[in-house]
């Protein structure tokens, strides 16, 4: 999330994965959860405003296809449990949407764009501890950049980009951006 | 936003939408088994009420218990206060104790205008209602209720109360409530009537943004919200009006008059209820009044405010004002 | 005591001339006269009034030593420019018995900053139910002849008409605060468009406006002759304007702070602006300074009212009422009436001297700048600006309104009886 750059006009990003790659890693990672999870049955996925929430509705759809099951798909903000909170200006606050049949017992699959340093994830497990005991965790991300600082690792991984800390990630998606792209640029100068 | 929250005219359309929109999350907190965020985990929050107001004080604690806050609670009565000690001196002794906002409640109107501008302490300073100048987050719970009502928790989201005409009922002339509410109702564009005898009506009402009736029969049906103001016994004897009777007669809402009120429209209330004098039993027990609902979002409300002015380093960054009171 | 030569001033703004002081007295004044013997002043074109007279100060002693005495008011007062001021009776104990009245007559004499003329309450403890000895305090070593139950309204009808009957047999005058108590029960600020917004109560202009109309139709009723203090509503002006025109014996003064400051600054909830009767609104501001300047209004006073830091330093509700006047009322008169071409400096030393001085009857005060006259003198250095700075205030007092705030004129020298009281803007 924090590696997002927001401008749209980056001269330099080059993409890194482009819209069918997208479809085909996500695909990959609904197959791989229906395997370790042994069929899916239990499992919940919560996405992480704001592109988490739409790579896991479309890993809910793909999983629907493969066991032809409806998979509990909602969202996770996370942001009143950020450690940076006293760093910045307070954020306007997403929506976090538990599932009707909650989180007891379940294999929850937490969904984000980028895994960077580990902050976020750490914030989204505190936050889960408040809604509920899954069965499990397990994290599923479309990019893991590297520069991890906390003991954190995914389960499922679309791409794995080396990065270095001058580089910026930048997710696309259709839903909020008008097209599916991952952008690597370099981090703008300081004034 | 501001540093602090002192008046409901210190806040921008968009100020107030984002605390609304907040507050919606908030509320969901509410639904949750663990009711609490560690979002103000290490912030201290005094609660200084010169004036009994057990009501707006639990719920600014029960704001800050689900935050994180650590609370303190400081009311007037039996303390040094009552000595003789100065709204200065107490302030400097509590921000000698590190605390970070003030929460405060006080007879004299201006006293947190005062505590806020007057480099006494540096802590944020959250209006709980001065004298007969402002309640900021009672009008914010106004509007939150009548947005969730009037176009939906979901729906509301993002958007001001444009349009909606609310009606306000009795003694404007002592109320903090009506004058918050009239600010943010018409920075939030909806239409304000104020109706109320014309002893209850402030000399120099005629400059606000709002209009005014002495004719509660006839605003009635061109009313989306009527909210009842608490009249108290005691006016009766300062001849603002002849008798209770007279008084209820007239500007009272009974069952009859609320008939009249169009079938989506509510009937709202700040309480206490003064049940007889302002609002009959009928009204207040009706489906159509939000009054509990007002409390429960009474904490949704103060959560938000209390997380938008001390969650970050500074207080959240709203868009510029876009138009001028 | 020596003689003194001013050298160069403008007499009431007029032309340049000297003046010469011998002894207590104005010895000559015209063009080029002989500094022979004399201590020369260079006044380089300064204005030269005749010492200020200032017809409602509060010097708080007896009682309130904390926020002012008999001294440091006295040299505020010298600081000023002034050289008489009426102490009004509103101390603790009251103002209200010949003792009180010679005890404060008698500091002023001893610390000879400024004549010291106490005023006596009209009744007894103020309270408004019983005539104090009126008579007894005229007869006494101070001789008073202004009576005032000021920061309270003699409210009822027929303590009013009494008081002004009774003052005739010795040449008194009541001055009235006019203020209606019930329609100002818990006023904290003009009532008007801010009041209704700042929820602070409000003080209607008909509680003073009801009071004066009554007053000056008693007093014509009763062939008296009545002052009325800190005027500050258009409605006055108008109410004072008829009984003018009817030939009542009324006069009336206003404060330097009604004639520049508005009810807007109460936004701030700055208890600095807290004072009675209250800032009132621009177009009253307005009235009042026209009503001094065509002589409607008599004379400024100034209300000077010190209060400790800490009734300051507070919330408004739980202030005092009140702001310090005598070390900037020249200043702020300036502004207002003879900068904004209202009002010249004879027309100035006439509101701040002479008629104040005839209204309570200051003997030897409010006199001509010419020979043979008491040398009561005030030099001011009209050109300068500057920022009012509290700090430097001889008051024991700081709560004036005008910190920070830029101001012309400086008073420089004032005279008592042809003793410097002030030099060169330093207390002697």
């Amino acid at each position: 999330m924090d590696t997002h750059d927001t401008r749209d006009t980056q001269s330099d990003a080059r993409p890194v994965l482009e819209g069918p790659d997208i479809a085909r890693v996500l695909t990959r990672i609904a197959h791989e959860i229906v395997e370790r999870a042994k069929g899916a049955d239990d499992v919940v996925l919560l996405g992480i405003p704001t592109r988490g929430v739409f790579l896991a509705r479309r890993i809910a759809d793909k999983l629907e296809q493969i066991t032809e099951r409806k998979v509990p798909c909602g969202s996770l903000d996370i942001t009143m449990y950020r450690d940076d909170l006293r760093m910045h200006p307070p954020r306007a606050l997403a929506r976090t949407e538990i599932p009707g049949d909650g989180l007891d017992g379940k294999l929850v699959v937490l969904v984000d764009d980028v895994l960077f340093s580990g902050r976020t994830i750490r914030a989204a497990l505190d936050a889960l501890n408040d809604l509920g005991r899954p069965r499990a965790v397990q994290l599923a991300v479309l990019v893991d950049r590297g520069h991890r600082e906390l003991p954190i690792r995914a389960d499922y991984v679309g791409k794995n980009l080396p990065t270095s800390l001058r580089e910026t990630v930048k997710v696309q998606l259709a839903e909020e951006d008008g097209r599916d792209t991952v952008l690597l640029g370099a981090k703008p100068t300081p004034q | 936003m501001q540093r602090h929250l002192i008046s409901a005219a210190d806040l921008t359309r968009d100020d107030a939408v984002l605390i609304l929109d907040t507050a919606e999350e908030m509320a969901r907190v509410a639904d949750r088994p663990i009711k609490k965020l560690p979002t103000l985990r290490g912030r201290t929050i005094v609660n200084l009420f010169f004036e009994d107001s057990t009501r707006t004080r639990i719920s600014f604690e029960a704001a800050e218990k689900r935050l994180s806050a650590d609370v303190i609670n400081f009311t007037a009565k039996g303390s040094s206060v009552s000595k003789g000690e100065s709204l200065k001196d107490t302030a400097q002794t509590l921000e000698a104790m590190g605390v970070d906002a003030v929460v405060i409640r006080h007879g004299a109107s201006g006293a947190p205008y005062r505590l806020a501008n007057s480099g006494w302490i540096d802590a944020v300073v959250v209006n709980a209602g001065d004298g007969t100048h402002q309640h900021p987050t009672q009008a914010l719970l106004d509007a939150f209720t009548m947005r969730r009502r009037l176009i939906g928790p979901d729906a509301g989201l993002g958007r001001d109360l444009e349009g909606k005409r609310i009606t306000l009922v009795g003694d404007v002339l002592h109320s903090r409530v009506a004058r918050s509410n009239v600010d943010l109702l018409h920075t939030l564009g909806a239409e304000v009537t104020l109706v109320a005898p014309p002893t209850l009506l402030p000399v120099g009402i005629e400059t606000w943004p709002c209009e005014v009736s002495y004719d509660l029969d006839s605003t009635l049906p061109k009313s989306d919200a009527v909210m009842m103001l608490r009249v108290q016994r005691e006016r009766m004897n300062a001849a603002f009006f002849p008798t209770e009777r007279e008084y209820s007669r007239r500007y009272g809402l009974d069952g009859d008059r609320m008939a009249r009120m169009p079938e989506h429209a509510i009937v709202m209330h700040p309480g206490p209820m003064v049940r007889g004098m302002e609002i009959t039993a009928e009204v207040a027990d009706s489906d159509r009044c939000t009054v509990v609902e007002q409390v429960a979002n009474g904490v949704s409300i103060r959560m938000a405010v209390l997380y938008l002015l001390l969650g970050g380093n500074e207080p959240a960054v709203t868009h510029p004002r876009t138009e001028e009171k | 005591m020596s003689k003194i030569l001013i050298r160069g001033a403008k007499v009431l703004g007029g032309e340049l001339q000297d003046v010469l002081i011998d002894g207590g007295t104005i010895a000559e004044v015209g063009n080029g006269l002989s500094a022979e013997g004399a201590e020369v002043v260079e006044a380089d074109g300064k204005v030269l009034l005749p010492g200020l007279v200032d017809l409602h100060t509060h010097l708080r002693e007896p009682g309130r030593e904390d926020s002012e005495t008999v001294l440091t008011g006295t040299r505020a007062a010298a600081s000023g420019g002034f050289t008489t001021v009426f102490a009004m009776a509103n101390t603790f104990p009251v103002a209200d018995t010949a003792g009180v009245v010679e005890q404060v007559w008698r500091l002023g004499k001893e610390h000879g900053y400024c004549d010291v003329q106490p005023i006596g309450a009209v009744t007894v403890g103020l309270e408004g139910r019983k005539l104090a000895e009126l008579g007894a305090m005229h007869e006494s070593a101070a001789g008073v002849t202004v009576f005032s139950d000021d920061g309270k309204c003699v409210h009822d009808a027929v303590i009013m008409r009494r008081a002004l009957e009774y003052v005739k047999a010795f040449g008194g005058v009541v001055a009235q605060h006019a203020q209606e108590p019930r329609l100002t029960e818990g006023a904290e600020m003009n009532e008007g468009v801010v009041s209704a917004e700042l929820g602070l109560g409000g003080w209607p202009a008909v509680a003073e406006e009801s009071i004066i109309a009554r007053d000056v139709l008693l007093a014509d009723h009763v062939g008296s002759r009545v002052h009325i203090c800190h005027l500050s509503t258009a409605g006055s002006v108008e109410i004072v304007r008829w009984a003018k025109s009817r030939g009542i014996a009324v006069t009336a003064e206003v404060t330097p702070h009604h004639l520049l400051l508005t009810d807007e600054l109460v936004r701030t909830y700055n208890p600095v602006y807290k004072v009675n009767p209250p800032l009132r609104t621009e177009r009253d501001v307005m009235a009042l300074r026209e009503a001094l300047a065509d002589g409607t209004i008599d004379i400024v006073a100034t209300d000077h009212a010190p209060h400790p830091h800490e009734d300051k330093d507070c919330e408004w509700a739980a202030a005092a009422m009140g702001m310090v006047g005598l070390e900037t009322a020249l200043s702020v008169v300036q502004e207002t009436m003879v900068d904004t071409g209202l009002l010249d400096w004879a027309g100035v030393a006439d509101r701040m001297s002479v008629k104040p001085a005839q209204i309570g009857q200051a003997t030897g005060h409010g006199r001509p700048v010419s020979a043979g006259e008491p040398a009561n003198l005030t030099l001011v250095d009209t050109a300068y600006r500057g920022l009012v700075e509290p700090a430097g205030f001889a008051s024991r007092s700081r709560n004036t309104p005008y910190e920070g705030r830029e101001l012309p004129g400086r008073v420089t020298h004032t005279w008592l009886r042809g003793k410097a009281t002030l030099v060169d803007g330093k207390l002697t």
